[in-house]
């Protein structure tokens, strides 16, 4: 083994196109010539994911192979290897032009063009004429969900999406279906995203090369509030947006350029421009409370964070057995929104003549994002008060960019601009946001004192940091030892859940994020797949900004603290309840519908009875269950009382026939246990 | 219980009855994923397709994705996603049904049931027909296979005789179920 | 699973000896697909039914019995009786009756059911002596024919599980990867890898599970050796896994079946289970601390199934695409683990050649392609059927003298060797030895071994067309150059004999098939484009005179046909107008009538419909 890892070490060479280039441990042949400077075309071929050698743009040809795709070939000492042969340029050539003839070519009002790799590749290719017929008919676009288009008439099969989707979610939403020239990607039964477990991360549109998974644009809308002068329009911007829109103007990567966004965002003509690592000071607050309580009381532990809405989605359709561990606080975004339209409007008007104040109607909540999983919460039925949504529109970084260069806004050479107040004060901890890990380092630092009543030693917790996808420590506080798991992608977060639920791993606190790296490789950033240091540069941005700020702690921001005696009372109170938490939904996607068995409409007095069907409890005699209730029901006169309902599979079926009395779960009802139930709990309330 | 929501429920009975011979295939094949393909066999024996609804039951009671399900379903021609007839008539066309005439045979047969282009299962349910690759009887080309019966060296009209045969066989087991 | 048995081989061989022997005087009758789609099953039911207690002769015996295939398909249903060298054709369910009363009481020969030379036209009673058997090697077929695969005592009384014995016996796994090697033995799947050098690799590859697979998808159309195989013998393919097992130290084994061959899969299935209850297979084999089980894996209709990292992947329950080589099943396998694949017919070699040895094997057969061959012959040719002849066999001795030549009368045009991912060979190929290297510099390839021989009336280019409609169809759709390439291919050929392409579809053509060639991921794609390079190497001039003259000299293809009304016969009975479905056919009652060609679609609706036979079609 160990010699195996000194072997790997060790530098050798190989040659390419004449030239000899060194090597140790890449993984394939094409990481090789790319580090030597030479460029290979490829569709198909993601760092992160697997390998699929689908595309064959990465063809070059190996004295004694071949042709080979240098993306499935190991690097091997002495291999002779040509990457430009005639062969290989027919064979790219040809490929572009095959794949053009069957794809939707409306380059010019096409949402990637300029980006994408498809259109690069031909122009670097010279394809200048599609000898063979066009595809006649495309499958419809699906665009029916708050935040992805699916486009199948831009889609070139490179599975990029499909290994996305699998590898780095578990979720598996999408897949190869039929084969050949058949062939396509899509969600099972070709449904919606919105129709399927999809999760709305976004991490198959920030692979794709096409444009055939793209963000679902909100711009225009967007437009159309600026440019109404009766509105008021607040942006909030996301912590990891800072560290990442620098890049696409040509600045450094991880740069901090929250300067140039003010300043950008107040050129196109923003109202109010606010940031989100206020209300995730606000979160921390919230969810250190709530943690504390919890902790103390041994209740719904671990904890999990609640920030990330692909993670909540994520766990109401797949798990919503540990919907009682999440957080109920709302995540940052959707705090601010709600603050911002009880809050903000009263402090707008303070002192306004009534002509002048802002109603409620007119002021819009903009929020600059890295994900595009927030375009789908802000749509969500339990964020809206009065039927209006608390955050209105969300804009993804991309998208933001976009703004500021339809704009004609220079960037690059903008002098910086503060924020606005008083949503503009942060702390570090809030920073961090935006980083896997930084959530619970953060909450960490205002548990601890909060408990202890003492300032913590060491403000940076370094074991939190890292883009592992898995980091676990434990804290001492008093003489308790906090146990904390750290998980970034879905993938990791469902093998944790499997070994949580197997009873082999305790915590106290689990912090999810359901993008590589966290937010800062959300969907809605710049592309960050193609080289892992672009992640890393953006944590160190994201690391520095704490580092700079001089609050550090989220209940030090006077802000917070003014927000709280103003408002908000204290963390969890009534008021912090109403405006800051919220409940979640078994969204679990089960095959069929409640059937409702008697016609009793619902009402205070009446008794609500649901019977599982599902296929194991159907098994083991829910039928006869509900045979014996409705008699009983018949018999003792309560036909007007008691709501009886099959309902389908309530997860726990080994220990089937499961039935709900008011909320009330009865396992393993039998004829006789029934009877004794519907006596003391049904038969009883009525008889008084 | 109302008169409808007792139908309602007997249809869902009758949906879990047919859960439980899927619980009981899957149970079987150990919900082992590498037993996917198996599992869709018999299921489709069963049901002489695959439908959504128990694609999707599968899916989740073995822990995969229904896209997976769904990919696998459709990659395999074996397997159909619409109800097959009551006859399943394979045309082989495998190279040497196929220089020795089969396509005559097959447009023949769609000929008679009246199979226009796109349709290949008849409104009744009683006839499906497709062409399949090599049936391994190609010294007795061209080969048509009606429910595992093998019928060889099979001419356009000689199929049409089968078929009537059937066509009456078929309408007389109805009369006998009613 | 333990075996509770400890397999003695000698004791095992005595006393299937003694079964067989019992069985006295042998009715074979043929139970291959191919006969039990010609009522076989009947036949072999009526036998049992009237001949309960009939003796040959009165004298001897007698025992009705299932075999798997004798090959010559075409004639069957097959029923020999080698007691008395004698073999009937053809035979009918309501023979059964006459053959018992004449030919088993009373030795008579039924000349009605005898076998009848093409040639000479006369009788043959001998199966011997009839052309298609008599130039013939079975080596791997040896048994096909002549045992109720259905039993194992049958199979050990033809020196079954012998060769394992001796291996487990006599040899290490090194010597039995060696013997392998040695005998030149190249995989009968189609790439003629040497298969002793492929179990070394594997062999060679520790890790804690490997496994063996038996790739049985035979997805070449128009070719059923494996088949044959597999339902006639099938214990000798076991017994070669177990072999191939033990030479790799794998505890597992998989027989991958296509799902079109259900009586291959039934008798797989009662030959493991046989060979379990006889502790051939399973734990501790023969007493030792050799464990080899083998599992079914049925298909479900892909041919790219075939290719073995597809069917890797299948095995494990995907979608079957396949994966780039390397990295080669012999080092990351199933369930990533080392993995030898083998074809059906390499394995039914090994039993020989660890019986006799490696210098014996390479006897037949020329020096770098030891051994025999299975074929199936099919197409326009007199005796299509299953054969075996040692390779380098000349096509001309397989098309005319087993296959007797080209049926009626007509000239012979090519024979498409390997299927879609095959070549064709012409007149001047007759000459030709069929074995790996000939073959190849011909641009051709043994491929499975299906051979479909055409006649004058195939139009090759319509055949062409044929093949890459397969490929296409078959295409997995994973990589782009096959995908997409060979759905341009296909369309450009459809062009071609619809009579609507010009000179440069031709070149795109031509360009296509490189690209395809040379860029696909896998076997299927990069071999989809042989069909058209080497009838287009052949047979330009057809190709030209669909193009450019707008002619099918074949007279197959449908859009150069015109269909006429001869003026002279023509009596103007108006029946023809009535009868065609786009009203093409217009004239004055008891005038000539004329067609439209513009309108007409060549339905040929019209052509039966005159009663004066004055519609005639032509080319
Ligand atoms: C598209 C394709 C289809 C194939 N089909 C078969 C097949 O049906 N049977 C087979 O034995 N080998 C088939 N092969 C070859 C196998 O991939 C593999 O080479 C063979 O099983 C190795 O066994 P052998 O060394 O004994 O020949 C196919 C290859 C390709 C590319
Ligand atoms: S996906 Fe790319 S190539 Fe296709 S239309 Fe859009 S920009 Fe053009
Ligand atoms: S590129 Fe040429 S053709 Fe196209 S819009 Fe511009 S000027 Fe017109
Ligand atoms: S958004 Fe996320 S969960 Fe949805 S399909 Fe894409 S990768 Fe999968
Ligand atoms: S949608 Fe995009 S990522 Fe997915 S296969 Fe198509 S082109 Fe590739
Ligand atoms: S990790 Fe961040 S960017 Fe990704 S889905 Fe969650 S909240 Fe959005
Ligand atoms: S060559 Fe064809 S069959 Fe093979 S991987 Fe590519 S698309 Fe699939
Ligand atoms: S049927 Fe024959 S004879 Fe009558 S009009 Fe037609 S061509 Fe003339
Ligand atoms: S061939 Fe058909 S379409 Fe043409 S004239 Fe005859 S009947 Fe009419
Ligand atoms: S990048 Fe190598 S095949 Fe696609
Ligand atoms: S089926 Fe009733 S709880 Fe699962
Ligand atoms: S080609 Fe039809 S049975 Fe083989
Ligand atoms: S099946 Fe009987 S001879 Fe081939």
């Amino acid at each position: 083994m160990n010699a195996n890892i000194m072997e790997n070490k060790i530098e050798q060479k190989l040659i390419v196109d004449g030239k000899e280039v060194s090597f140790s441990n890449e993984k394939n042949l094409l990481e090789v010539i790319r580090k030597a400077g030479i460029e290979v075309p490829t569709f198909c071929y993601r760092p992160d994911l697997s390998t699929y050698g689908a595309c064959r743009m990465c063809v070059v040809e190996i004295e004694g192979m071949g042709i080979q795709t240098s993306c499935t070939v190991k690097p091997q000492a002495g291999m002779k290897v040509q990457v430009n042969t005639e062969k290989t340029r027919k064979i790219r050539k040809m490929t572009v032009e095959l794949l053009l003839a069957s794809h939707n070519r409306d380059c010019t009002i096409c949402a990637k063009s300029e980006n994408c790799d498809l259109q690069d590749l031909a122009k670097k290719l010279g394809v200048r004429d599609v000898r063979f017929p066009s595809k006649e008919k495309h499958l419809p676009i699906d665009d029916k969900n708050p935040s992805i288009v699916r486009d199948p008439s831009k889609c070139i099969l490179c599975g990029a999406c499909v290994r996305a989707c699998k590898e780095i979610q578990g979720t598996g939403c999408l897949s190869f279906v039929n084969r050949g020239s058949e062939a396509t990607v899509m969600p099972a039964y070709g449904k919606g995203l919105d129709e399927v477990d999809c999760t709305y991360c976004g991490q198959c549109t920030a692979v794709c090369p096409t444009g055939a998974l793209r963000i679902k644009s909100d711009i225009d809308r967007v437009w159309e509030q600026i440019l109404d002068p009766k509105k008021k329009v607040v942006v909030q911007i996301a912590p990891a947006v800072r560290i990442a829109a620098g890049e696409t103007f040509g600045l450094p990567y991880g740069e901090n350029t929250l300067g140039l966004i003010t300043a950008a965002l107040r050129k196109i003509g923003f109202d109010s421009i606010f940031d989100t690592c206020f209300t995730a000071d606000l979160t921390i607050m919230e969810e250190a409370s709530e943690f504390i309580e919890r902790f103390k009381k041994g209740e719904n532990l671990p904890l999990f964070t609640s920030c990330c809405p692909a993670w909540v989605r994520f766990l109401e359709q797949r798990y919503p057995s540990f919907l009682k561990n999440l957080s109920t606080c709302k995540s940052p975004q959707q705090m601010f929104g709600s603050v911002a339209k009880k809050v903000l409007i009263e402090e707008f008007n303070l002192n306004k003549p009534a002509d002048q104040q802002i109603k409620k109607e007119d002021i819009v909540i903009v929020s600059i994002m890295p994900c595009t999983a927030k375009k789908a919460e802000c749509n969500k039925e339990e964020f809206k008060t009065d039927d209006t949504k608390d955050v209105d529109f969300v804009l993804t970084t991309q998208e933001m960019i976009r703004m500021i260069n339809e704009a004609g806004v220079d960037f690059k050479h903008i002098e910086p601009e503060h924020l606005d107040s008083p949503f503009g004060i942060f702390s570090g901890a809030g920073v961090i946001f935006g980083s896997s890990g930084g959530v619970a380092e953060a909450a960490l630092r205002t548990a601890y004192e909060t408990i202890t009543g003492r300032k913590i030693e060491k403000v940076a917790i370094t074991e939190a940091r890292g883009l592992h996808t898995v980091k676990e420590l434990s804290i001492k506080i008093d003489e308790h030892e906090v146990k904390v798991a750290i998980v970034n992608t879905l993938s990791e977060a469902s093998a944790l859940l499997e070994r949580i639920k197997n009873g082999e791993a305790h915590y106290h606190m689990v912090e999810v994020m359901a993008c590589p790296g966290g937010c800062l490789g959300g969907a809605g950033q710049p592309p960050s797949y193609k080289d892992r240091e672009i992640k890393e540069r953006r944590m160190k941005g994201l690391y520095d900004a704490d580092v700079h700020n001089p609050i550090h702690k989220s209940h030090d921001n006077p802000e917070i603290i003014r927000l709280y005696q103003k408002w908000l009372e204290k963390p969890n109170s009534h008021i912090a309840h109403e405006l800051l938490h919220t409940h979640y939904k078994n969204r679990k996607r089960i095959f069929g519908e409640i059937i409702n068995l008697s016609s009793v409409e619902k009402g205070a007095k009446v008794t609500d009875v649901q019977v599982c069907v599902g296929t194991n409890c159907y098994a083991k005699g829910s039928y006869g269950i509900i045979e014996a209730l409705t008699k009983l029901i018949k018999e003792n006169n309560l036909e007007n009382n008691v709501n009886i309902r099959a309902t389908f599979c309530m997860e726990h079926c080994s220990e089937g026939p499961s039935v709900v009395i008011d909320g009330e779960l009865i396992l393993k009802a039998t004829l006789d246990k029934i009877e004794g139930v519907f006596k003391d709990k049904i038969l009883s309330k009525y008889q008084k | 219980m109302v008169a409808e929501t007792q139908k309602n429920l007997e249809k869902v009975f009758e949906k879990q009855r047919k859960f439980c011979k899927v619980n009981e295939i899957v149970e079987k094949y150990k919900y082992q994923k590498q037993n996917l393909i198996a599992i869709l066999q018999e299921v489709q024996g069963e049901y002489r397709y695959l439908p959504e609804e128990i694609m999707t039951y599968i899916a989740t009671i073995m822990s995969i994705s229904p896209a997976s399900v769904y990919g696998v379903a459709t990659f395999y021609s074996q397997f159909s996603l619409d109800p097959k007839g009551k006859y399943e008539v394979k045309v082989c066309d495998g190279t040497a049904c196929h220089v020795r005439g089969s396509m005559p045979v097959y447009k023949a047969i769609k000929e008679k049931l009246k199979l226009k282009d796109g349709k290949f299962t008849t409104e009744d349910l009683q006839f499906s027909v497709e062409t399949v690759r090599c049936l391994g009887a190609c010294a007795l080309a061209p080969v048509v296979v009606i429910n595992n019966k093998v019928y060889s060296k099979v001419t356009p009209e000689a199929v049409k005789i089968i078929l009537d045969k059937l066509l009456e066989r078929s309408g007389e087991g109805d009369k006998a179920n009613d | 699973m333990t075996n509770t048995v400890k397999a003695d081989i000698k004791k095992e061989f005595e006393r299937a000896s003694e079964y067989v022997k019992k069985t006295g005087a042998r009715v074979l009758i043929c139970s291959g697909t191919g006969c039990v789609a010609n009522g076989a099953l009947d036949i072999y039911d009526k036998f049992l039914q009237l001949g309960a207690d009939v003796k040959l002769k009165g004298e001897k015996h007698v025992t009705a019995i299932k075999t798997g295939c004798h090959g010559f398909c075409e004639q069957g249903v097959f029923v020999a009786i080698p007691d008395l060298k004698l073999t009937y054709v053809r035979v009918k369910p309501e023979d059964v009756a006459e053959i018992i009363e004449k030919t088993l009481k009373n030795a008579e020969v039924i000349d009605r059911l005898l076998f009848v030379d093409p040639k000479t036209n006369k009788t043959i009673q001998n199966p011997q002596e009839i052309d298609f058997y008599k130039y013939q090697t079975k080596k791997a077929l040896f048994n096909c024919g002549q045992i109720n695969p259905e039993n194992i005592d049958e199979y050990i009384a033809a020196r079954g599980y012998e060769a394992i014995d001796k291996v487990i016996k006599e040899f290490t796994p090194e010597q039995v990867c060696n013997e392998v090697e040695q005998s030149g033995l190249r995989g009968r799947g189609g790439g003629g890898f040497p298969t002793g050098k492929k179990w070394n690799f594997v062999r060679m590859n520790k890790a804690d599970q490997k496994y063996v697979i038996c790739n049985a998808d035979e997805g070449d159309p128009g070719a059923f050796m494996d088949c044959g195989l597999m339902e006639g013998d099938p214990h000798r393919l076991i017994e070669g896994m177990i072999i191939a097992a033990y030479a790799v130290e794998s505890s597992l084994g998989y027989i991958y079946v296509r799902a079109e061959y259900p009586l291959a899969v039934k008798r797989l299935k009662i030959a493991i289970q046989q060979a379990e209850e006889r502790g051939f297979l399973g734990d501790n084999i023969f007493g030792t601390d050799f464990s080899f089980r083998i599992k079914i894996k049925e298909g479900a209709g892909a041919f790219v199934c075939g290719e073995e990292t597809a069917l890797i992947a299948s095995i494990e329950g995907d979608r079957g695409m396949p994966m780039p080589k390397p990295p080669f099943p012999a080092n990351e396998g199933l369930f990533g683990k080392p993995t030898l694949i083998n074809n059906v017919e390499t394995y039914a070699n090994i039993t020989m050649i660890i019986l006799n040895n490696a210098e014996q094997y390479k006897k037949y057969g020329t020096g770098g392609s030891p051994g025999t061959k299975t074929f199936s012959i099919t197409g326009e040719i007199n005796n299509s059927g299953l054969i075996e002849v040692p390779l380098g066999t000349t096509l001309k001795e397989i098309v005319y003298d087993i296959g007797g030549g080209i049926r009626n009368n007509k000239k012979f045009k090519a024979v498409q060797i390997g299927g879609p991912s095959g070549g064709c060979l012409t007149e001047q190929h007759l000459d030709l030895a069929l074995d790996y290297e000939s073959l190849k510099s011909v641009g051709a390839m043994v491929g499975s071994g299906g051979l479909v021989v055409m006649n004058e009336d195939t139009c090759i280019v319509e055949v062409a067309r044929f093949f890459l409609e397969f490929t296409q169809s078959e295409s997995c759709g994973k990589c782009i150059p096959c995908r997409e390439g060979t759905k341009q291919m296909l369309h450009i050929l459809e062009k071609i004999v619809a009579g609507k392409a010009e000179l440069k579809d031709l070149k795109l053509l031509e360009e296509l098939a490189e690209v395809v060639q040379l860029g696909s991921l896998c076997g299927l794609g990069k071999t989809a484009p042989n069909p058209v390079l080497s009838t287009l190497k052949y047979f330009k001039d057809e190709y030209l005179a669909h193009i450019v003259d707008k002619r099918c000299p074949a007279g197959v293809c449908e859009a150069f046909k015109t269909i006429k009304i001869d003026p002279a016969l023509c009596k103007g009975c108006t029946k023809c107008s009535k009868v065609c479905p786009v009203s093409a056919i217009s004239g004055k009652i008891k005038e000539t009538f004329v067609i439209d060609q513009e309108k007409c679609i060549k339905c040929g609706a019209c052509l039966t419909s005159c009663p004066f036979d004055a519609i005639k079609e032509e080319n």
